[in-house]
């Protein structure tokens, strides 16, 4: 057995909060640049060559790259041979985001109750998602989720007889309505399978993949391959003002499901594809 | 095109979609929260705590100014939350918003009918638009944060011109001219 004190836990949150909003991943910049060469549209050329140039400078300066810091996802997949001691992991947490915002200079974008709307002033609670894992391991995920790629996500209960075509028609139907709003180019999670909730966490998991990665499963990698070349002919383009550039990758994390049922969440990255993890 | 503020009649009339303009001089920050208290307070008849007439709103929230900066990244956000206040402030003389994402249906007639337009933030670049902005003063309603209605004088400032007075949308002409049919 490991034993942990949740202290720890508090400077880790804080440091992974800063550094996720500071810095996107060098691949992704990388594949920003990939882009601008593909990219036909003048504006839309215009556009990645100022989201370059911002990521680049954000990192070298150390600012949130994008001034919407989001709600702060922290994903904590636990080894099961860890036992935790000291304050409750729940209370570590908040305070790492708590900390982390403050310092960093980002932005409080979380209010109290959804419909009195009143700001809690320093970005907590987090929406925390724990696993436990094999091992004696833990891995920390902090992913700021800005809201104007997150509110244009979806989730469908699709039955088995819509199949692979019907789950293209939704993933291709949210991207649509997500237009120039989810601030595109995008990266796109896919849930399939589960329950209702649980593709919807497939969804945002997937978010979580470098740039690039491919699903191991074969059947599930050409849909991520169809789906990237059909959200691109739909001509969104950077900021959805047209153009050729819309999806820079599309990620698939798939679970077994009901006899009756077809879960398909679909979960936007905007470009400000942010994510810091580590393992202690 | 560089555009020194405040915007006059002639040269919004003379906008098109597409067109890059960099902006300097004096705009006003507002999102969600400081929009609903607006709209409330011209309902009660009161007065706007600004006066908006040839102003440009910038839908935006920056992140706190960190010690030596004048303000933390900033950048436009998703523009059709606006949509259902856009009507009395435009009444109102509001010449230009600037956010990012297209609009409700309705809001290219509302600026064909009142002369304005909506202009396009480049979304998500906020830590280059923070070095455009050279003062920063909460004018009104400061207990909502970063939310507050901000001044913010900018110099050169690119935005790209999203519906003229025409009513044209660029983001509808744009996609139609990429989609794969």
């Amino acid at each position: 057995m490991r034993i942990i004190n949740t202290d720890e836990i508090v400077s880790i949150i804080k440091e992974l909060c800063k550094k996720a909003c500071y810095e996107l991943d060098s691949d992704f910049i990388e594949t920003l640049k990939t882009s601008l060469k593909e990219e036909e549209s003048k504006l839309g050329k215009e556009i990645l060559d100022a989201l370059i140039e911002n990521a680049e400078y954000a990192k070298e300066k150390q600012v949130a790259c994008c001034q919407d810091t989001g709600v702060t996802v922290v994903h904590m997949e636990i080894g099961q041979e860890v036992a935790w001691e000291g304050r409750p992991l729940k209370e570590a947490i908040n305070e790492g985001v708590r900390q982390g915002y403050k310092e960093g200079y980002l932005r409080k974008s979380v209010v109290k109750d959804p419909i009195i709307r009143e700001n809690t002033g320093d970005n907590t609670p987090a929406i925390i998602k724990t696993e436990i894992v094999p091992g004696n391991q833990v891995k920390i995920t902090v992913m700021p989720k800005g809201a104007g790629s997150e509110n244009m996500s979806r989730l469908q209960m699709l039955t088995p007889a819509d199949g692979i075509e019907g789950i293209k028609k939704f993933v291709l139907e949210t991207i649509e309505l997500a237009g120039g709003k989810a601030c595109p180019p995008l990266i796109v999670g896919v849930g399939i399978g589960g329950t209702m909730d649980y593709a919807a966490w497939l969804a945002k998991k997937a978010l979580q993949r470098p740039v690039g990665d491919e699903s191991p499963q074969e059947h599930l990698k050409a849909l991520e391959k169809d789906l990237k070349v059909a959200i691109n002919d739909l001509g969104i383009g950077p900021l959805g003002l047209g153009g050729l550039v819309t999806a820079l990758d599309v990620h698939i994390e798939a679970y077994p499901c009901h006899i009756a049922s077809l879960p398909v969440a679909v979960n936007i990255q905007c470009h400000a594809s942010r994510h810091a993890a580590i393992t202690i | 095109m560089k555009v020194q503020l405040p915007l006059t009649k002639e040269l919004v009339e003379s906008l098109k979609i597409g067109d890059v303009l960099e902006l300097t001089g004096n705009i006003y920050t507002a999102r969600d929260a400081a929009h609903k208290r607006m709209v409330e307070a011209l309902e009660k008849g009161e007065k706007l705590p600004i006066d908006i007439e040839n102003e440009i709103i910038f839908y935006a929230g920056p992140c706190p100014a960190a010690p030596g900066s004048v303000i933390g990244p900033v950048g436009p956000t998703t523009s059709v939350r606006m949509d259902p206040y856009v009507e009395p402030l435009v009444q109102k003389g509001l010449m230009a918003m600037i956010g990012k994402g297209d609009r409700s249906d309705y809001i290219p007639p509302l600026m064909k009918k009142h002369k304005a337009v909506y202009l396009l933030g480049i979304g998500g670049a906020s830590a280059i638009i923070a070095r455009q902005v050279k003062e920063a003063e909460e004018v009104a309603y400061q207990d909502l944060g970063t939310e507050s209605i901000k001044r913010l004088y900018v110099e050169d400032f690119k935005v790209i011109v999203g519906i003229d007075t025409e009513g044209r949308i660029l983001h509808k002409e744009g996609i139609e001219k990429y989609k794969k049919k």
